[in-house]
């Protein structure tokens, strides 16, 4: 139940890697192509399906919002300020529904990160994601689990 | 140096024969590792079946005027100017390697087979067209592959960390890059460079037409193919169960201007 990408519409651009909450969206190392690296840790919030210019990313949905032979796409016009849905079910009938990108003034709720400072190379080595541990309003480290906290042994 | 034929004067050391056998050996790599590849990785079946749950959900059928039109359009409009890359640095490098490449296979095989040997007739034309497509090539590949590929641009990884995606790319440049010095060496006088050069351009060759089952090769085939599905999906109705355009220009909002990727 996650996302994945239609290879022979994908053509590498980056923008679903760049708005993946999860970072679990990457660019491939072999045909430099979006990858969804972790299935399970995808909670379809389907930022890259919309992101995707190409419409190379679908959703394999829940079986009981979207049972087998269904079918749950998402296209986003950003010049008219829409995202349509198309939801088909397995017997056939279909829904189609048109929303607004957003009814507020672009830009003046949403941060302008392109404008941000670029970060330093040990920052996009760490394993912190952007404005951690700050935005997570925790002072110094992020919080860890010792190891020897765990219980021992086989238990269910 | 623009304007001379490189194989009528590697022609004057090596037979004519042995170079044209060499294009054809290629030609036979791009077939073979093509043919492997579809097998491997059921390319073909995908379209196919593709194409099947396409009719089935159809709105309505194409007659073959219509298809034949949305093929014409997809192959002037997405496939003669990359459309899908949108517009940008991306897709201008992309077109001027395109047809850089195209240029310099072409002239390729029309100076082999057509002005290379004893009593062959000289071309002023074609050489020119062989040079122009080669630095073409290298213009529009060097600046994708040190500025614009995704792993420089949007990464922040460095122009010199090579990946397995790079064989294809870095394996035409290093053709055309040795392809010019070769023949700027030979047409200067300088034989040993002109050597030098001629072995490193066979081997890029040998490396990018025999590399094709691993690399993205492919996608020369693979892509056209793609996108006339995809118009042909949007013609028909099907649309890969893609919701209809929204019948609301404007009415949501401002639109939005999107921002170049920068994942780090």
């Amino acid at each position: 139940m996650s996302t994945f990408v239609y290879m022979t519409r994908c053509d590498g651009c980056g923008h679903c890697v760049d708005i993946c909450p999860s970072d679990i969206m990457h660019i491939d190392e072999n045909i430099r192509r979006a990858v969804n690296i972790e299935p399970n840790f995808c909670w379809e919030c389907y930022s890259c399906v919309k992101a995707c210019p190409n419409h190379a990313i679908d959703v394999r949905g829940y079986a009981d919002f979207a049972p087998m032979g269904h079918s749950v796409r998402v296209r986003r016009e950003e010049e008219k300020g829409t995202i349509s849905w198309k939801i088909k079910f397995r017997n056939g009938t279909t829904k189609d529904f048109v929303s607004p990108i957003t009814t507020k003034p672009w830009g003046e709720f949403i941060p302008k990160l392109a404008d941000g400072d670029k970060p330093k190379q040990g920052e996009i080595n760490s394993q912190a994601l952007y404005t951690e541990p700050k935005g997570l309003n925790i002072d110094g480290e992020l919080p860890s689990v010792p190891k020897d906290s765990f219980k021992k042994g086989v238990y269910y | 140096m623009m304007s001379i034929n490189p194989y009528a004067m590697l022609a004057e050391t090596i037979s004519p024969l042995a170079i044209q056998g060499f294009i054809l050996a290629m030609l036979a790599l791009i077939v073979i590792g093509t043919v492997v590849q579809m097998i491997h990785h059921k390319n073909l079946t995908y379209f196919f079946n593709n194409a099947k749950k396409a009719k089935l959900a159809a709105e309505r059928e194409l007659g073959v005027g219509e298809k034949t039109s949305v093929i014409l359009k997809t192959v002037v409009h997405d496939i003669a100017t990359t459309a899908e890359l949108g517009a940008g640095k991306r897709r201008i490098a992309h077109v001027m390697g395109m047809y850089g490449t195209i240029l310099f296979w072409v002239a390729s095989v029309v100076l082999v087979f057509g002005y290379t040997g004893t009593g062959a007739s000289v071309s002023t034309i074609w050489p020119m067209i062989w040079h122009v497509g080669a630095i073409m090539t290298c213009v529009g590949g060097y600046w994708f592959w040190l500025f614009l590929r995704v792993d420089v641009l949007a990464e922040a990884n460095p122009w010199y960390r090579i990946i397995k995606a790079d064989l294809f790319v870095l394996a035409l440049l290093a053709c055309a890059t040795t392809g010019l010095a070769w023949s700027y060496f030979q047409s200067s006088g300088s034989a040993e460079l002109g050597y030098l050069f001629l072995i490193l351009f066979i081997t890029s060759n040998i490396v990018l037409f025999g590399g094709v089952y691993w690399s993205k090769f492919a996608h020369m085939i693979y892509k056209p193919g793609a996108a006339i599905q995809k118009n042909l999906a949007e013609a028909d109705g099907s649309r890969d169960n893609l919701p209809p355009l929204a019948d609301a220009p404007k009415q949501f909002g401002l639109g939005i201007k999107r921002e170049q990727p920068k994942h780090y």
